[in-house]
């Protein structure tokens, strides 16, 4: 025996799928809540016109500006579990797509952050 | 290949017409891929904002653009198709909807609401603008 762990940490793990139904689920549940902010979204950027004072006005509605942050953390966690998928799906090496998958994972993360900041400091008119 | 053999083969792409479905199915992983670049671009528009009407008036002209509308417009029906494919999903989710003939009429309504869906959304903004 001359390694630190025992036999079974060493199989702990092997051959499991390492996670349950989360991934499943929780693309599930993203979808459910874009379906009214996507309708919302959709309809409600159409019918304003599109110059700065309008749009910046409309934003800093308190109600607006928390329907667009959630908008952005469903969108953006839903992209990274349907990109993880696709990844996963046309990836053939282990380390590549590891790689790719952790990466897409930061920039969707980073995008996000970028857009929740924004939308608060047009809410907080800073 | 042995001929002979009765084992099942996969689809030739090439000559083996896709079912609506599966053509929905593609087009839906394409779209979803899309939109995950397209939603950048939400954040580009909402960076501009914060930052100021100059930022803004930057990339005005761009988002008005031939090229820009067209992205626009590609967004908006890749938007609404992988909304209401992805309806279609959540049904099948809980088991419903699964008899062929439901497959196939449901995949028609997808295409059909999701065009009607853009169709509205332009023609309120051209009315807007």
């Amino acid at each position: 025996m001359s390694d630190l762990r025992t036999p079974l940490s060493r199989v702990k793990g092997l051959g499991s799928a390492k996670d349950g139904t989360v991934h499943f689920w929780h693309q599930r549940l993203t979808a459910l809540a874009l379906i009214p902010l996507v309708l919302w979204f959709g309809f409600g950027l159409a019918s304003l016109p599109s110059d700065y004072t309008t749009l910046t006005g409309f934003i800093q509605n308190p109600v607006v500006a928390v329907g667009l942050i959630l908008l952005i953390i469903m969108v953006f966690y839903h992209a990274q579990l349907g990109l993880q998928i696709v990844l996963e799906d046309y990836v053939s090496s282990h380390a590549k797509r590891t790689v790719a998958i952790i990466l897409s994972g930061f920039i969707n993360l980073i995008f996000a952050i970028v857009g929740i900041v924004a939308v608060l400091k047009i809410l907080l008119g800073a | 290949m042995n001929t002979s053999s009765r084992h099942p083969t996969s689809p030739h792409l090439q000559i083996y017409r896709l079912p609506l479905t599966a053509l929905l199915s593609v087009t839906h992983r394409a779209t979803g891929v899309f939109l995950a670049i397209g939603s950048l671009l939400l954040i580009w528009v909402l960076a501009a904002l914060a930052e100021g009407p100059e930022a803004y008036a930057q990339m005005q002209p761009l988002l008005q653009s031939w090229i820009g509308q067209l992205a626009l417009l590609g967004i908006t029906f890749s938007l609404y198709f992988h909304f209401c494919n992805g309806i279609r999903h959540l049904f099948w989710d809980v088991g419903m909807g699964f008899e062929l003939e439901t497959v196939d009429r449901t995949a028609k309504i997808v295409v059909v609401v999701s065009i009607l869906l853009t169709a509205a959304t332009w023609i309120i903004a051209m009315g807007v603008e």
